[in-house]
């Protein structure tokens, strides 16, 4: 019997219409742990390097967390994983709400979608019975509108969908895929999902999801509950709000915005309004928010109420998790009432909350710099706010300017010309990235920045505070109950971590710590997303109930497989490599590397190179970002070399690249 | 003479609808705690408790398992709360030929929240960090009643007519089972 998977996927061919219930291979688990890890394996096993992300060959994978559907708190996200057309590497994406359980109970892991639908469709899923099913009438229709539809007409009120908006169907490059409270929004999967011709995916579980040590499994679930209780009761003292508690941002529950308005950049991610937030501010966003939200919500087994129910007068109610309450906001330079209408229609056409207002905010500063002209505008309006709902509706239709809107700045910048690339300004490989420009360069962000392959610094920072603490008090205060960290080292770290001096950014953290830093931290979020976890109650905030230590018996006791510390960094670190190699498959160097040369104000070119060098070498990757023969051969992943040497990416006898372009354009730019 | 009066505890989980969340915590606990073994399985369709959720319409109800009614109810009446239409059936407590709710999704028989017979307390109350559902016990006096046969042998033969005499012998040997 398998514990905490099925051990089934569906694999579902959309150009013949054929439906396939597969077993897997349980020594892929062991290796690979599920979600993102054996998402990653059949990607690079089955989608080439030269398949694009619109080919009928590349995959849409649909696949659930190892202990999602468990009594684990939190345990629900959804890693779906593709390859994407933005930036034309592996895409994964993750989304909480319910689906990925109610996967679980209809007795598979995965959904493994290739091939593409002559005809728009939507799939159901009902335990064993899978039927691909007309989606004709549900053209155009919104995410969350084609959710309500589905559920009607197949009186199925509890069921859930995973549906895209008319960005996917229409292939926007930064296309979303909703459902319920939650979306997978990076990488443009919705774009694919809407290539394949697939509308939404409809679940409804009825089955047993079995634990290998039940007595075992539930001490753990129950501690972590208890922790949780005790850390509401007992925020972190010293750093801001939304990283005191557990939880994504608790966006939906913050009324004092000061920090994100005051310190992110407005507009295409250019200008720092330092004094903006004031009471009459305060009063009137506070009011904004306490009318619109009707209830804080939660995903599946969790208590943590990150997302709210939004009913805005006159608009359809929708839910809103995190950050894209100020995104649109800031983008436009206009209030929170904007910011939460605008999203109800994003949240319908199924578009990521970052990259979108980046997008739109681009186009004006095009419009206002007469690199575009106005007869690329017909009949826009005058104000802002009303630019930005043409604009919206412009992208996702492809209509006019949107069609080249439509595939982010990066590609836009490339296809207008005319100077439009320096106004793309806030990409790293090709994606938008939060509107964030900074002052003295700070070593371990430069790092996650530079070299993370989640498109987002919100999915690879956590666990080591942002900042220095002041005082000594709070130091010892911070590090005495600092159970989560995986060494001793981390707190002395920490306890020497002053905001000016010897041991200050961007010196400070040293190389070697900031490498170890970053590794832990990546290292966390890349176990939660093989195991479903959400980030809220792992990775992401400061002091977690889940960690290294105690998330190695939870998969023991959970999945029946033996586990350990170290093995689990094994795991961990075996998958993330095989996303690397995917990607260096696909053509990613050590020049895609870098951060937004404005991130930063103070650079230290020097430093930047000597730290990416130093990450690389602890990683185990070569001096351009390849994972080198040895390491490859250390993780059990004799094959990805074999097929590196195949490709001349490495050479045959040692771990340099074989002559290459892209190495050489390094070299010159170094 | 006064029949003889006899104490009992009335066991029940008050339900704040406006301070769920909706994380259906409840019916993942609930499930797991009935599974044999215990905590070995989870299935929410087998929970004794379910949330019916309707996230737009913000409608988030828990209710947990009462007594099976053979048959359907006549009404099906709307209820208008604080702005938010209900259908009744989001009330209800029973399992009832009409609709699925409360039933074992493989034998269809069935089922009653016990309270979690032998914890502190029922455990969807403990798993719900946001205090929507807490316990509560008071003492009752009622009269001392014998068992009547008769209603039982009814009680039995309804049931035999629904679900037929292997399905209700199982039950029967299941419960006998649990009980020891």
């Amino acid at each position: 019997m398998r514990y905490a998977e099925t051990g089934f996927n569906l694999e579902i061919d959309l150009t013949r219409g054929n439906i396939e219930k597969v077993a897997t291979d349980p020594k892929d688990t062991e290796l690979y742990l599920g979600g993102l890890g054996t998402n990653t394996k059949l990607i690079w096993d089955r989608v080439a390097p030269e398949v694009e992300a619109f080919s009928p060959d590349n995959l849409l994978i649909f696949g659930t967390g190892l202990l999602c559907g468990t009594p684990a708190t939190g345990c629900n996200r959804t890693i779906v994983s593709t390859i994407s057309p933005q930036t034309k590497l592996m895409a994964f994406s993750m989304m909480g709400g319910f689906w990925a359980p109610e996967l679980k109970y209809a007795g598979y892991d995965k959904v493994v979608l290739r091939g593409k639908s002559p005809d728009l469709v939507y799939l159901w899923i009902k335990d064993d019975k899978v039927e691909i099913r007309d989606a004709s009438h549900l053209r155009g229709k919104g995410a969350v509108e084609t959710a309500e539809l589905i559920k009607a007409e197949l009186k199925e009120p509890k069921a859930q969908v995973a549906a895209i908006g008319m960005a996917g169907e229409n292939r926007v490059f930064y296309a979303s895929i909703e459902q319920g409270r939650s979306s997978a929004s990076r990488g443009g999967i919705g774009a694919v999902m809407g290539d394949k011709g697939v509308k939404a995916i409809v679940v409804r579980g009825t089955k047993d999801l079995n634990i290998a040590e039940p007595a075992k499994y539930m001490e753990l679930c129950h501690e972590v509950l208890a922790y949780i209780k005790h850390r509401e009761g007992n925020p972190i003292p010293g750093v801001m709000p939304i990283l005191a508690g557990l939880g994504s941002p608790q966006e939906m529950k913050v009324h004092d915005e000061k920090w994100h308005t005051e310190n992110f950049m407005w507009g295409n991610s250019r200008t720092r309004r330092k004094d903006f937030w004031n009471e009459e501010i305060e009063k009137e966003w506070t009011e904004t928010l306490d009318k619109a939200r009707t209830r804080l919500v939660s995903c599946f087994n969790c208590p943590m109420e990150c997302g709210a129910t939004i009913s805005m007068p006159g608009l359809p109610t929708y839910m809103m998790k995190c950050f894209t309450k100020l995104t649109y906001t800031m983008g436009a330079f206009s209030d929170l009432d904007f910011g939460l209408r605008i999203a109800q229609k994003a949240t319908e056409y199924g578009v990521d909350g970052f990259s979108t207002p980046q997008v739109m905010a681009f186009a004006l500063e095009l419009l206002e710099n007469d690199i575009l002209p106005a007869s690329d505008f017909p009949d826009m309006p005058e104000d802002t706010e009303g630019r930005f709902y043409y604009l919206l509706d412009k992208i996702v239709r492809r209509e006019g300017i949107g069609d080249i809107l439509a595939n982010g700045t990066y590609w836009a910048a490339k296809e207008i010309g005319n100077g439009a690339e320096a106004y793309a300004h806030n990409n790293i490989k090709k994606t938008e990235q939060l509107p964030l420009k900074l002052s003295m360069l700070n070593p371990v962000y430069f790092l996650m920045y530079a070299t993370g392959e989640k498109m987002n610094i919100t999915q690879i920072e956590g666990q080591f505070p942002q900042a220095p603490f002041a005082t000594m008090e709070e130091r010892e205060a911070f590090v005495s109950d600092w159970v989560q960290v995986p060494d001793e080292k981390f707190k002395q770290y920490l306890l020497d971590w002053e905001f000016r001096g010897e041991n200050s950014n961007p010196y400070y953290p040293t190389i070697e710590m900031s490498c170890n830093i970053v590794d832990w931290q990546e290292t966390m979020h890349y176990i939660d997303d093989a195991l479903g976890q959400c980030a809220g109650l792992s990775s992401f905030p400061l002091k977690p109930p889940y960690h290294i230590h105690n998330y190695p018996q939870f998969i023991s006791a959970g999945a029946g497989i033996e586990m350990n510390e170290e093995q689990l960094k094994k795991a961990a670190k075996r998958y993330r490599t095989l996303v690397r190699a995917v990607n260096t498959n696909r053509g990613m160097r050590r020049k895609d590397e870098k951060p937004p040369e404005n991130h930063w104000k103070k650079r230290f070119p020097e430093l930047e190179e000597q730290l990416l060098d130093g990450y690389y070498k602890f990683k185990g990757w070569n001096a351009d970002g390849i994972p080198t023969k040895e390491s490859l051969h250390d993780l059990g992943l004799d094959y990805v070399c074999a097929d590196f040497i195949a490709r001349g990416i490495l050479t045959e006898g040692d771990d340099l690249p074989a002559e290459d372009v892209s190495s050489n354009e390094t070299l010159v730019e170094g | 003479m006064t029949s003889p009066k006899k104490t009992k505890t009335i066991k029940t989980i008050k339900i704040d609808i406006d301070k769920c969340n909706g994380c259906r915590a409840c019916e993942v606990i609930c499930s797991s705690f009935h599974a044999m073994p215990k905590y070995s399985s989870n299935n929410p369709a087998r929970s004794r408790i379910r949330v019916t959720r309707e996230p737009i319409r913000d409608v988030y109800v828990p209710v947990y398992a009462g007594e099976y009614a053979a048959a359907e109810c006549a009404g099906r009446d709307k209820y208008t709360i604080d702005g938010k239409e209900y259908d009744e059936c989001v009330f209800c407590r029973a399992a009832c030929p009409s609709r699925d709710e409360f039933k074992e999704p493989d034998s269809g028989l069935p089922l009653k929240c016990d309270m979690c017979e032998g914890e502190d307390e029922p455990l969807c109350v403990k798993w719900c960090m946001v205090d929507a559902l807490t316990y509560e016990e008071r003492e009752v006096e009622i009269d001392e009643e014998e068992p009547n046969p008769e209603e039982i042998e009814t009680g039995l033969q309804s049931l035999v007519d629904k679900h037929g005499l292997d399905k209700v012998a199982d039950m029967v040997a299941q419960l006998a089972k649990e009980k020891k």
